[in-house]
């Protein structure tokens, strides 16, 4: 099926006269490698096999054997899930899409020479380049962190796996009466309302199985980032005396021997578990490429196609780029990026026109406890004059309450995302 | 002057291009369905728990679409996104998914 496939697009390229460009790639059609599995990188990887009829080659750089979702991850951090519910393999992107896997991490990219460089030495030519690496923390903002053992004592778990299997392991060893604390970044950070989510989550295990402890968020914005009313809400009604929320407290470092945060205007605050979750930017790959234009620290990329402002044949994807006005760094928004991107790379090797009107929306579910949901959604589009992504006026909202419906909803959402990512 | 093969594919792609310089391309309509798979699945096939598109009468998912977008249907998040369309993007939309195998 997938031969038939192959060889009626092959021959469509040959006779467009496309074909002969990348005969140094081995004669079978163009080539995408895409640097990283995540939302965006697997999706974009997946419809570029499925919208080119199978002609155009991909190949999939992720370090991790298996995909572990972010979304969901903090329902492990209090106890609902585990680990294995959330961790998908990537084997039907290479089965059922014929995506060539490879387990390594880049080094270096090479733009003029179209060249990627692995750390197993592996060199993978491309015609064009897909940078999805999510993003990587700016630990040097927090110097005590840097020391040696420091980041497995102080836990982020913001990239789900090893760190959130650890950060339940050290609520399950705290003591009834302790005090988790919480930082949260200066927006913008992955995921807007994940760590809001993630003291639920918490205050919910503490309220079962340590009621005498607290959950305190200690938050750099203004105030709380998505869905406020809502998260405020559960804090006063179903965790009143559990959580504690502070505004304005921007973590400057951390005391790690003495479990102590430092803050740029308020006291020092010793916890039981602290839970810092550093300042992002985009992924090192990314950063090093020389594609993070927006303060050295997002890529700024052109939304009808995600090609890279300055690198000509490099698209970046999800959580590394220059967010437009209100879109979230968030996995169902890479996974937008990774389509958004896949038809305009097919569109671009196969000599067809790029999409001008891209549509796409954002759905979140946060879960405020392990069964209630509430939800924000956005809708998307490409606004021509402005050349940006912008809300469509009227549309979106959230949740007039946390219900058990859209908890529901949120775990069919997973499902069906990880299948349109992965399978 | 000799017509080859290509001038002709070429000059009926400009033809075709300047006939429906308005209605959206198939390539377009099918990117504004894709953006429905996060929660309906690829190409409207769904997983346990959501609805699937795929197969779905055309005039069944514009009608419950338009409704979600009037507020006559209730729903918990599908009137928030529905008024994100214009009528002639949900009629594209709902077309592509009929098309679908279910």
């Amino acid at each position: 099926m997938q031969r038939r496939h192959f060889l009626q697009t092959g021959s469509a390229l040959g006779a467009m006269g496309l074909i002969s460009g990348c005969a140094t790639m081995g004669g079978k059609g163009p080539k995408v490698v895409v640097i990283g599995g995540g939302y965006a990188g697997a999706t974009a990887a997946k419809y570029i096999r499925m919208w080119s009829d199978y002609g155009i080659q991909v190949t999939l750089v992720e370090p991790n054997p298996t995909f572990i979702s972010c979304p969901i991850s903090n329902l492990v951090i209090g106890g609902s899930k585990t680990l294995a519910d959330i961790t998908t393999p990537y084997d039907n992107l290479v089965k059922r899409h014929g995506v060539q896997m490879v387990q390594d991490r880049v080094t270096s990219i090479d733009a003029d020479k179209r060249v990627v460089k692995l750390a197993g030495g592996t060199e993978l030519t491309y015609d064009r380049l897909i940078v999805s690496p999510g993003v990587d923390f700016m630990w040097d903002s927090l110097p005590g962190m840097t020391k040696p053992g420091a980041q497995d004592k102080v836990l982020h778990a913001w990239k789900a796996g090893a760190q959130t299997l650890a950060l339940r392991k050290q609520l399950e060893a705290m003591p009834d009466g302790g005090v988790f604390a919480m930082s949260i970044p200066l927006a913008p950070y992955r995921c807007p309302p994940g760590p809001y989510e993630r003291a639920c989550q918490v205050a919910e295990y503490f309220s079962k199985a340590k009621p005498k402890s607290k959950v305190l968020i200690l938050d750099a914005n203004d105030d709380v980032t998505s869905k406020g009313p809502l998260f405020k809400k559960a804090w006063a009604e179903r965790y009143k005396g559990i959580v504690e929320y502070r505004n304005k407290h921007n973590v400057t470092d951390v005391d790690v021997a003495t479990n102590t945060l430092k803050f740029e205007f308020n006291d020092d605050l010793k916890a039981s578990v602290l839970n810092v979750i550093p300042n992002m930017r985009a992924g090192d790959i990314a950063v090093n490429a020389g594609l993070a234009t927006a303060n050295k620290r997002w890529c700024d990329v052109d939304f009808l196609t995600f090609e890279s402002k300055v690198a000509k044949n490099v698209h970046v994807l999800g959580d590394s780029i220059q967010i437009a006005p209100a879109m979230p760094k968030s996995g169902h928004m890479a996974n937008q990026h990774g389509k958004t991107c896949a038809a305009a790379v097919v569109a671009l090797l196969t000599g067809q026109q790029v999409n001008t009107q891209p549509i796409y929306n954002n759905t979140c579910y946060s879960f405020v406890s392990s069964e209630d949901v509430v939800h924000v959604a956005s809708v998307h589009a490409y606004d021509a004059d402005k050349k940006t992504m912008l809300t469509v006026p009227g549309s979106g909202g959230v949740s007039s309450a946390a219900n058990e419906l859209e908890g529901r909803y949120a775990l069919a959402w997973a499902r069906n995302i990880w299948a349109d990512t992965l399978a | 002057m000799k017509f080859t093969k290509s001038t002709v594919a070429a000059s009926l792609l400009i033809l075709s291009g300047w006939v429906h310089a308005q209605a959206p391309s198939a390539m377009q309509v099918r990117s504004w369905a894709a953006a429905c798979a996060n929660c309906h699945g690829t190409n409207g096939q769904a997983q346990p728990g959501m609805e699937s598109l795929a197969g779905v009468n055309k005039d069944d998912i514009v009608k419950k679409m338009l409704d979600f977008k009037a507020g006559r249907k209730p729903a918990t998040i599908m009137h928030q996104l529905a008024k994100g369309y214009s009528d002639d993007q949900i009629q594209a939309i709902a077309a592509y998914f009929a098309a679908q195998k279910k």
